[in-house]
């Protein structure tokens, strides 16, 4: 690839991004070749140590805020014309309610996927507190009421305990999936925006 | 690491390498390379970040034909490494501090 390919297909990329800065991205790129080639690198070579297109794209949309785009998004190119203006208010009634809704709907899948961890670590909790607690009047029966009586409940505790470390190990793959899920989903609405 | 942090000790590491002499995109990566590595488009936000917040100044000099970005620090941009000097020496006392208590163990 030739650094003016490599250009042209970075600018065709980088143009999905906020587009008030791809000019000056593209020539911060074309310096970051020049100075490499001057510094004795091949032109191939050069292209090569910056990553592939798709993953400066990638860099680049982790580094910008999520709120920055949306808001160069939403900030029209042009100035609307008074007709525009008109249409876009006299549609309101029909886009307003679905932007609302998409956005409740979002929220409420994160608050699903939260609920959901948040209920494993209920479970988790309960049989924690119940396991020693099945354990202790399990002994205090022994002495007090029957024996097997008691030992049934300590049985019982014992059992709740082992159920409670699979209950633990559970709570932490469903926490951390869902961690790594609202990290990814975020970065897939910034793709969404930017498209 | 706190993505916030980092954030700010790397503004702190762009900032410096700028302090002495005005310094361009590649020379700064070359320069921080043997401590840290940067890709272009974080250096790109950064120095952007470090514009807007009136850390440096952007100006053009003709090199070889073409044009060379110079970035220069301003007393903003050199009161804020002074700043970060001040408040290392908390993070260093803190961390003393963390790591005396861990060998008591």
């Amino acid at each position: 690839m030739t650094k003016q390919e490599f250009l042209s297909a970075l600018e065709v990329k980088l143009s999905k991004l906020p587009r008030k800065d791809t000019a000056e991205r593209i020539k911060f790129y074309e310096e970051m070749i020049d100075d490499r080639v001057e510094d004795g690198l091949s032109e191939k070579d050069a292209i090569a140590e910056l990553g592939t297109v798709d993953e400066i794209y990638e860099q680049f949309v982790k580094e910008l805020p999520l709120l920055k785009i949306i808001k160069e998004r939403v900030t029209p190119k042009k100035k609307l014309s008074g007709g525009m203006i008109a249409l876009i208010a006299s549609t309101s009634i029909i886009w307003f309610p679905l932007l609302i809704s998409g956005l409740s709907l979002t929220l409420s899948l994160y608050a699903v996927l939260w609920s959901l961890v948040l209920s494993v670590w209920a479970v988790f909790a309960s049989l924690a507190i119940s396991a020693p607690a099945s354990v202790i009047s399990g002994i205090v029966s022994i002495f007090t009421a029957n024996i097997t009586q008691g030992l049934l409940l300590i049985g019982a505790g014992l059992v709740i305990a082992g159920l409670a470390i699979l209950a633990y190990y559970a709570s932490m793959y469903v926490t951390k999936g869902s961690a790594i899920l609202t990290g990814k989903s975020i970065i897939g609405i910034k793709n969404l925006i930017v498209r | 690491m706190d993505i916030q942090l980092k954030r700010g000790l790397l503004d702190v590491c762009v900032l410096s390498a700028i302090k002495n002499e005005d310094s361009y995109g590649y020379k700064i990566i070359k320069d921080m390379s043997p401590y840290i590595v940067m890709s272009e488009s974080t250096l790109y936000t950064i120095l952007k970040r470090l514009e807007l917040g009136n850390m440096l100044t952007v100006r053009n000099v003709e090199h070889n034909g073409r044009l060379r970005k110079y970035y220069h620090i301003t007393k903003a941009g050199l009161g804020r490494i002074e700043d970060f000097k001040d408040e290392w020496r908390e993070v260093m006392n803190i961390y003393q501090f963390v790591m005396k208590e861990d060998k008591k163990r």
